[in-house]
């Protein structure tokens, strides 16, 4: 019973990675079809920024499907449909963009700001550590309690009496 | 030294955000902010040969745009930025400035688009019927309204994204386009 329950969970929650693909635009063929989602996943639908075309309920991106599929038909290798589109798009339209010198920042900034991070913390545990050790030895230990003087030592046993009764 | 750094943070919200006010100063001005460069600038138009729209008996192609210096602007009944644009179109229409093609876009009604230029004016020389992105896609669109300042030899040499105000107009095409007229 509880299996069945799973399995229906699970079932449900299946059509959140469902693909915008309409059914209408849908090649016959299943090994061409099966190339068209393979271009469709590497495009980036250009009016909602983030998602493929394959993902993408915009109509303009259901055009580039279409189109995606037209190219295909009519011979073109992936390659040659993902030029097509990269030749009026730009890198703009591969969700992947290519490492050259217009994307060095996009591809290197992360890691670039992460290296700087982890400087910073590695030279703020350092300088902590010579800091603590410097003034142990300028001042001999001058963290650790001076000792009690006659006044605070008669309050401190008053205290204790106060306990006591 | 030790107070200085404290400064940096300051010193890159400045940074930061006196270029954000920047840009959002121009996107008010109407000014294009160039978010995606256009891969086509500088080379020849794409290709295409629209059919008209409905009521119409010239469609809209490639060809059409050789020998003159013009504007290609692609529109819908359903944007509203384009209705927006729309009256200084009219204007330069009037005033015969330089002609207009049209790329009626994704029109779901073949009815949408002639009834709407119907009601606000038709300021275009020619209309293509675009109800499936061929030509959008083909002129790299990703919304509308978009246009194009195509030279005497058919090469894209400007492309505006957004409406086309006053100041755009002013500022930047209207001087392209006479700068565009002396070239041979």
């Amino acid at each position: 019973m509880r299996t069945y329950l799973f399995a229906l969970m699970f079932a449900l929650l299946a059509p959140l990675g469902a693909q915008a693909v309409e059914p209408n635009e849908i090649l016959a063929d299943p090994a061409l079809e099966a190339r068209a989602r393979e271009v469709g996943k590497e495009l980036r639908c250009v009016v909602c920024q983030n998602q493929a075309i394959d993902d993408s309920n915009a109509e303009l991106a259901g055009d580039m499907r279409v189109l995606v599929r037209e190219r295909i038909m009519a011979g073109d290798t992936n390659q040659e449909v993902i030029d097509y589109m990269v030749d009026r798009y730009g890198d703009y339209v591969l969700l992947d963009p290519p490492f050259k010198t217009s994307t060095l920042v996009l591809w290197t900034g992360p890691s670039v700001i992460a290296a700087l991070g982890l400087l910073w913390v590695v030279m703020m545990f350092r300088r902590r550590k010579t800091e603590s050790g410097e003034t142990e030895l300028v001042t001999g230990g001058a963290q650790a309690a001076a000792p009690l003087s006659d006044e605070e030592r008669k309050r401190l046993d008053e205290l204790l009496k106060e306990d006591d009764a | 030294m030790k107070r200085f750094l404290y400064l940096i943070p300051l010193l890159i919200l400045l940074v930061v955000g006196g270029f954000s006010i920047k840009q959002l100063k121009n996107v008010g001005d109407g000014k294009s902010v160039n978010i995606l460069p256009s891969v086509l600038i500088n080379r020849e138009v794409p290709p295409f040969d629209l059919p008209p729209i409905k009521g119409r008996d010239r469609g809209f192609s490639s060809k059409d745009l050789l020998g003159q210096v013009t504007i290609v602007n692609l529109f819908g009944s359903w944007c509203v930025a384009c209705q927006a644009e729309h009256p200084f179109l009219m204007k330069i229409k009037a005033q015969n400035l330089v002609p207009i093609y049209g790329l009626d876009w994704r029109e779901k009604d073949p009815d949408a688009g002639p009834k709407w230029l119907a009601k606000y004016g038709d300021p275009y020389t020619l209309i293509g019927d675009d109800p499936n992105s061929k030509a959008a896609i083909a002129f790299g669109v990703t919304g509308a309204p978009e246009s194009f300042i195509v030279d005497k030899k058919g090469v894209i040499r400007y492309k505006q994204i957004g409406p086309i105000t006053p100041d755009v107009w002013q500022d930047t095409l209207w001087p392209l386009i006479q700068q565009l007229r002396e070239e041979s």
